[in-house]
């Protein structure tokens, strides 16, 4: 089969397109509002669940941090989660309470926070049978990383099911397993639950491939 | 449970750039230095994704000549944007051939003149008040995408002292699930800048170089019109396990 965009292969299989970083400006194309640009009657963004949705309604907030210690202004995250009875709901659609999908970027005010408003998942079946803890799937895009990096988010208060994760027990630097435990934090009477992302050195979170 | 019967050809992350690559000086300080953690198993987790067949999508979204006209605040002030008209459009076909349809496909881009409508875009050549360069589209049953715009110009970073992006579309494609998410470039056959590029040479294989090139197709242009440039987008392939516990 002849490969697209390329010279013909002798492969049996075709090569997947390379990546390439999303860039600095990668705001203008899904992240709009951030860059401060006129949006569209509907966009992918970081409300994930509105009133109305089943289930707790939590904030998940935090950082991109580089291996300088500095924070990274110019990231653009993705979510992807189960709803409450951990169960994902594959159709996106803006008229739902609920979508599994969502959308955010850290911010170039003094913060440089990204947020999700959400509710917290319910724990998603393992194909081994047991019961994964709770958690929400992050992807990291930004200038500076050629391939967007996987993680995952857990939660501080779902110890014991942490704890008898097949994934997050498969990690074997008890410290290591600890960069992917969000925070409970009340702020305000509401829930919200803070995860700062180190890309590298100390404390480095742990990225995934799959 | 779900999607289990299911998984994804393995991504060869020596075809694709390394994280940590050093003639592109931000990886520096933004690449993991420790080994990604391999899940033995994908789980639902990763098999599913996100189907937008029901996002509303704006009757110009894809295309660029004339949707940022369609800002209310600007009341319709906004003429055409300068530059070559193009036709960009190709397919999203997975590893084996098998097309993709209605998936999303998203792309944002500099104007004629190399700049982003971006508010950290400072860069001196004038933002074009024709143009946003930002476009949408889903595929369609067959995998087909297609959008309208202008060829973007190459522009100057601080990369080293003389480094130039070739002229390149930025494409975001969704797949079955978000195993298959993927960003990449456009850029166009024959740019000298392409093997001058740091991003580019952040890839070692020039086979997968050769991946992210968009062919002049002049059969699809259109006269007195647009040039075309076919793009197709390979994703990975999903693969069917037929026996428990493979």
């Amino acid at each position: 089969m002849k490969q697209p965009n390329s010279v013909p292969t002798s492969e049996l299989m075709l090569r997947e397109t390379a990546s390439q970083t999303a860039g600095p400006y990668v705001h203008i194309g899904l992240a709009l509002a951030a860059a401060g640009n006129p949006t569209r009657d509907e966009e992918i963004w970081n409300e994930m669940a509105k009133p109305g949705a089943e289930g707790e309604l939590i904030e998940v907030v935090g950082t991109v941090i580089d291996g300088n210690g500095d924070l990274v202004r110019d990231a653009f995250l993705e979510a992807w989660q189960a709803d409450a009875n951990g169960v994902y709901q594959p159709e996106f659609d803006l008229k739902k309470p609920f979508n599994s999908f969502g959308r955010t970027a850290t911010t170039f005010d003094h913060g440089s926070e990204w947020s999700l408003k959400t509710v917290k998942p319910g724990p998603v079946a393992h194909p081994s049978g047991q019961l994964m803890a709770p958690h929400i799937n992050l992807a990291i895009f930004a200038r500076g990383i050629n391939i967007q990096l996987q993680t995952r988010l857990y939660f501080e208060d779902e110890a014991e099911a942490n704890a008898a994760c097949p994934v997050l027990s498969r990690i074997e630097s008890p410290t290591r397993r600890q960069t992917l435990i969000a925070k409970r934090e009340e702020a305000d009477g509401k829930v919200r639950y803070r995860l700062d992302i180190r890309l590298q050195g100390e404390g480095e979170t742990v990225f995934f491939d799959f | 449970m779900q999607d289990h019967n299911k998984r994804f050809v393995e991504r060869d992350r020596n075809w694709h750039p390394p994280a940590y690559a050093p003639g592109y000086k931000t990886s520096v300080p933004r690449s993991p230095q420790q080994a990604l953690a391999s899940m033995q198993q994908a789980t639902a987790s990763e098999l599913t994704g996100p189907d937008f067949r029901h996002l509303r999508m704006g009757p110009h979204d894809n295309d660029l000549l004339l949707n940022f006209r369609e800002d209310p605040s600007l009341s319709g002030a906004a003429g055409l944007p300068v530059g070559e008209r193009i036709i960009m459009f190709g397919r999203v076909i997975d590893q084996f051939g098998k097309p993709v349809p209605h998936t999303l496909v998203e792309m944002w881009q500099a104007n004629a003149g190399g700049r982003y409508r971006h508010r950290n875009d400072r860069y001196l050549a004038p933002l074009d008040p024709g143009f946003g360069g930002v476009g949408r589209t889903l595929t369609d049953e067959q995998g087909w995408y297609r959008f309208r715009t202008i060829k973007p110009g190459p522009y100057p970073w601080p990369n080293d002292p003389n480094s130039w992006r070739p002229s390149h579309i930025h494409v975001s494609v969704m797949g079955p699930s978000i195993s298959t998410r993927l960003i990449t470039q456009m850029y166009f056959e024959g740019d000298p800048l392409i093997p001058l590029c740091p991003i580019v040479n952040t890839i070692k294989d020039p086979a997968a170089v050769e991946t992210m090139i968009g062919r002049l197709d002049m059969a699809r242009s259109k006269p007195m019109d647009c040039l075309a440039y076919r793009f197709d987008l390979v994703v990975r392939g999903e693969l069917q396990t037929f026996f428990e516990n493979q």
